[in-house]
């Protein structure tokens, strides 16, 4: 982020462009960041809930409510973040 | 030579509509459509007679009915939360009603991206479990959350903490967030789609290739198209399943 201040900085920009400038890179971090954990959290998740379901059909439907449920949460960290991203970059 | 780069409205001109009369847009009309719809569709399967065999709009209720029964309130609270079905019918259809209109043509907006009507159904859950709890368990309900039953004396202040913020703060603020955000995000990558591929097919432009390269935000708008009628229905479920589970929690505190 150093760098891209400077880089911005050179760019000859008054105040008010810079400063949006830097807000539209950072949303664009701040989502991109938060999109991480979740992204591996989601996806261990349905993996193990298939695995489980193959393991055990005859369980599956309480398998599937339980896994919704831990994708409602998990994913909730990646929704804050594209509300930050949305709050941040307009 | 393109004329001018592709240019993204600001949020507000694609989320804001214009007011019908003072203080009532149409984002407002679809909720009350929603809530007209949602009641006269159960009022007439209603009014069927029970005896024959349920066709058309009976059967539609019957088995959003069982529906909420087996896959919602069956899996979340057992055989004692049964008398929850009917608020949690309610609040399931009004949900996907609202959200549906998202990739309905000529509506194209879902009402529950706009921060409102997710804030004031998390708002009405909140008081629901809240008053659950106090029914069930008295005042000891509100040590209860704060204490679960087996809580170490040394780690009270900090579970305490963790417990309260997560179950007074958290809870209402994260079922708003999830709903709301969900149906936002589809409405603008809907939007964005939709311009690239108007602004791809009305490109003034010398490259006899650019024009036909419309057809590949045109396939991502209707995948997201088939996408969206998924994400409708899950978040109306998942919305519903959490109120489920948080009013279950507050009824019985020992699962």
């Amino acid at each position: 982020m150093e760098a891209f201040a400077h880089l911005v900085a050179a760019t000859g920009l008054t105040a008010d462009e810079q400063k949006a400038a830097a807000a539209a890179s950072s949303a664009g971090f701040a989502y991109g960041l938060a999109a991480i954990g979740p992204g591996i959290g989601i996806g261990y998740l349905v993996g193990k809930s298939v695995e489980a379901m193959a393991r055990q059909p005859e369980a599956a439907g309480m398998v599937r409510t339980t896994m919704f449920l831990g994708i409602a949460f998990t994913e909730a960290l990646a929704l804050i973040g594209f509300v930050v991203f949305i709050l941040i970059g307009l | 030579m393109i004329a001018e780069a592709f240019k993204f409205p600001l949020i507000n001109s694609i989320l804001r509509w214009k007011d019908l009369f003072t203080s009532f847009n149409k984002v407002a009309l679809i909720a009350v459509a929603a809530a007209v719809i949602g009641t006269v569709v159960f009022l007439l399967a209603g009014s069927k007679d029970a005896n024959t065999a349920p066709k058309g709009v009976r059967n539609l209720a019957e088995s959003s009915v069982e529906f909420i029964e087996n896959g919602i309130v069956m899996q979340t609270m057992g055989k004692d939360g049964l008398g929850w079905t009917p608020f949690l019918l309610s609040l399931f259809i009004f949900i996907y009603l609202c959200n549906a209109p998202g990739i309905i043509p000529v509506i194209y907006m879902p009402a529950t991206a706009r921060m409102a009507i997710p804030m004031f159904l998390a708002l009405l859950v909140w008081v629901v479990y809240m008053g659950v709890g106090f029914k069930h368990q008295g005042i000891k309900y509100l040590t209860h959350t704060i204490w679960p039953p087996g809580v170490p004396v040394a780690l009270k202040p900090l579970v305490g903490l963790i417990e309260l913020v997560s179950n007074y703060i958290v809870r209402p603020f994260s079922l708003t967030v999830r709903l709301f955000a969900n149906m936002l995000a589809g409405h603008i990558l809907l939007v964005v789609f939709a311009l690239l591929t108007q602004s791809l097919i009305t490109a003034e432009t010398m490259q006899a290739l650019l024009k036909p390269m419309m057809v590949l935000p045109l396939f991502m708008l209707i995948f997201l198209t088939a996408f969206e009628v998924l994400v409708a229905f899950l978040q109306a479920y998942i919305f519903t399943i959490l109120t489920a589970v948080y009013i279950g929690s507050s009824a019985h505190p020992e699962h």
